[in-house]
């Protein structure tokens, strides 16, 4: 290789790495350091709604003032600490739900032969050529009072008047295992699909019944599917906004709602930008320790 | 090496039990016969071995002994009782896997104690079951090691281990030393031996490598497209195949293409045209007139010479090729008629300065005893 190709693949292998590093600068990093920012001013009644860190004081003096006020005040009301455990709970369970539906599903496509497998797959992506919004509003349909779900359960005689579901944290888990469920089966039936299925005849040889083998054998070495799925639904169910304000009640207390109403209904924009930076340490938080987790289980 | 010296060899005594039958036992895959009406009979304390190629149907059997595959027909039966559609965790056999099929998430301790832990075992029984078990398979040092630390010949004495954990009836094993290289297959062969020995129970061996299965096995089956094609003693399979395939799968064989003549005194003997020879049949050879059969001779049955010699079976050619293997040589010898014949000979000294060389002429003769004719 010549000293000039050498230069140019070292610069194309750079560039290729520049790339996505880029991205995350220019998107996220920026954006979030703009939002922390703005989480250390004064709310004020300007526009922007806030006042600058920096200020000039004088010819050649300048003044940096940091507010740490906004994060004291969301500690100090108990309503912003309820909405973060009851976000927590929420995806908490919703990601549960999601699991239990999810495994069984993944678990018949990754058994299936081969054409049907990928006809089972695509069905579980197609819902996303959809229109998000359009779905949950579907759901709202399905769900409410006088909606589809009640009239066949009438008609059906099985319960004699309707259910109320919308508007519960019913509808949330519902409408969120509903949209996610998708990034819980993928990872699932990927971890799934690697499975030694000689493994399953070993234990069966041994004396485990199919559930057995399940527990002892399918279950630990898809723990990493698991894990991955469970936390690509959990992650942004913590933050998620629509389906709690569509489907969730008024006492459907979520952390993307109370950030919706200080940025729009408050115009309170330095409290606002101290709950999404709380909100996203507290998703951060966890999703390292998990990391560490799995880079410990694949050392050993 | 063969059992020839065990004293109960119950498949000759007519009024032994079978301990495991398959009967009339036939598998289809989507219409494709894997297996094709079988039956075979293997007694208690047998290393039985399943020979056959890629494809004959010897892995499918196994799997239908241990469950994992259910007969399109007929039955299988295990110490006088019908397992056919009793499921692989109710069945008193355990199997060793080709593949080993070790949990790779548990320790080598766990391994195998697997099967003791779903039979409800006691947690102290368990402990003294697997340490002897290690002991047995000088593991002793392994026990919690995962599979992924050990090497191949390590994870293979633990699915042995694994397998023999609940003492099964009958163990089964699936081309069990096909991942290990060829010093540590013979050792393990022979120690596969011993522990089949010191246990009793029934092996059953599946394998594709004809001298694994004339090692271990007290019987061999050979199987071919499905079918049991001959189940007998390796010393019987060896010098009397019962068919073309059976001769030529399991060593080296010459195949002659022979016609039933008869002379004046009706007295029959073998002409073949692919080597224009007469040759003496071994025994009393009762075939009409002009029924085509095949002569068959193993090449170290033969005998090589310069001279002319005077005998009931004697071929002519020259020298084609000489491949020297060490312990014997084996020679292609060019029959006048082009027919290619292989010789081998024991190198009994070590510069032979009298062996014959490349395209002498020389002279093959053998007994007629050494030879076996076959119909099929």
């Amino acid at each position: 290789m010549t000293p000039k190709r050498l230069f140019q693949s070292i610069a194309a292998r750079q560039w290729v790495a520049w790339v996505p590093t880029a991205w995350l600068l220019v998107f996220f990093l920026v954006p979030f350091l703009v939002v922390l920012k703005i989480s250390l001013s004064e709310s004020a009644i300007a526009m922007p709604p806030y006042q600058p860190l920096l200020q000039w004081v004088d010819a050649g003096l300048a003044e940096i003032r940091l507010n740490f006020g906004n994060y004291l005040f969301l500690i100090d009301d108990p309503l912003y600490l309820a909405s973060y455990g009851e976000s927590v709970r929420i995806a908490a369970v919703a990601t549960l739900v999601t699991l239990i539906i999810g495994y069984p599903m993944a678990h018949v496509i990754a058994m299936a032969p081969e054409p049907r497998r990928t006809l089972l797959l695509i069905l579980v992506i197609l819902p996303f050529w959809t229109s998000f919004l359009l779905r949950v509003y579907a759901w709202i349909a399905i769900l409410k009072t006088n909606g589809l779900l009640n009239a066949v359960l009438l008609h059906a005689g099985l319960i004699s008047e309707p259910l109320v579901i919308l508007q519960t944290d019913l509808a949330v888990y519902l409408g969120i295992a509903y949209t996610y469920l998708p990034f819980m089966v993928l990872p699932l039936y990927a971890a799934l699909s690697k499975l030694d299925r000689t493994l399953l005849e070993a234990a069966e040889d041994l004396g485990a019944t199919p559930w057995v083998s399940f527990v002892t054998v399918t279950l630990p070495l898809t723990l990493p599917g698991i894990f991955a799925g469970s936390l690509l639904v959990f992650v942004p169910a913590i933050g998620e906004f629509v389906i709690p304000a569509l489907l969730g009640g008024n006492d459907t207390l979520m952390i993307g709602k109370v950030l919706w109403n200080e940025f729009f209904a408050n115009r309170d924009w330095p409290i606002a930008s101290a709950v999404a930076i709380i909100m996203l340490c507290l998703i951060v938080g966890p999703l390292m320790w998990l990391n560490r987790l799995q880079s410990q289980a694949d050392a050993t | 090496m063969t059992h020839t010296g065990n004293p109960d060899k119950r498949w000759l005594d007519p009024d032994a039990s079978p301990f495991i039958e398959f009967r009339g036992v036939s598998k289809t895959y989507a219409g494709i016969p894997a297996v094709r009406d079988v039956n075979l009979a293997i007694y208690q304390s047998e290393l039985f071995c399943l020979l056959g190629g890629s494809g004959s149907g010897k892995t499918t059997l196994l799997r239908m002994l241990a469950g994992f595959e259910t007969p399109t027909e007929g039955s299988v039966w295990i110490d006088g009782v019908d397992v056919t559609h009793i499921p692989p965790y109710e069945r008193p056999v355990n199997m060793m896997f080709q593949s080993y099929a070790l949990f790779p998430h548990m320790t080598v301790f766990d391994n195998i104690a697997y099967g003791l832990k779903r039979d409800g075992v006691a947690k102290a029984d368990i402990q003294s079951r697997v340490d002897e078990l290690l002991a047995l398979l000088r593991l002793k040092d392994f026990g919690r090691r995962k599979p992924d630390q050990l090497s191949g010949g390590q994870r293979q004495r633990v699915a042995l281990a694994r397998a023999l954990a609940k003492r099964p009836k009958v163990l089964l094993l699936d081309e069990p030393l096909g991942a290990l290289d060829k010093n540590l297959r013979e050792d393990t062969q022979l120690e596969l031996i011993k522990i089949q020995e010191s246990l009793g129970i029934t092996f059953i061996v599946v394998t594709h490598d004809q001298e694994e299965a004339m090692t271990l096995a007290t019987r061999i089956g050979v199987m071919d497209e499905g079918y049991l094609v001959q189940t007998d003693e390796p010393h019987t399979i060896y010098e009397y195949p019962s068919s073309k395939y059976v001769a030529d799968f399991i060593g080296d064989i010459n195949l002659f293409e022979c016609l039933v003549t008869e002379d004046a005194d009706n007295a029959s003997s073998l002409y073949s045209a692919e080597i224009d020879a007469t040759l003496e049949p071994p025994m009393g050879l009762s075939a009409p007139a002009n029924q085509v059969l095949w002569y068959a001779i193993r090449p170290e049955k033969m005998r090589l010479s310069r001279e002319p010699v005077s005998a009931s079976n004697v071929l002519s050619g020259v020298v084609h090729e000489i491949a020297y293997l060490g312990d014997f040589s084996v020679y292609w010898i060019d029959l006048d008629t082009g027919f290619r014949v292989r010789v081998s000979r024991p190198n009994i000294s070590r510069m032979d300065h009298f062996a014959e060389s490349w395209d002498e002429r020389v002279y093959i003769t053998w007994d007629p005893e050494a030879g076996v004719v076959l119909t099929q």
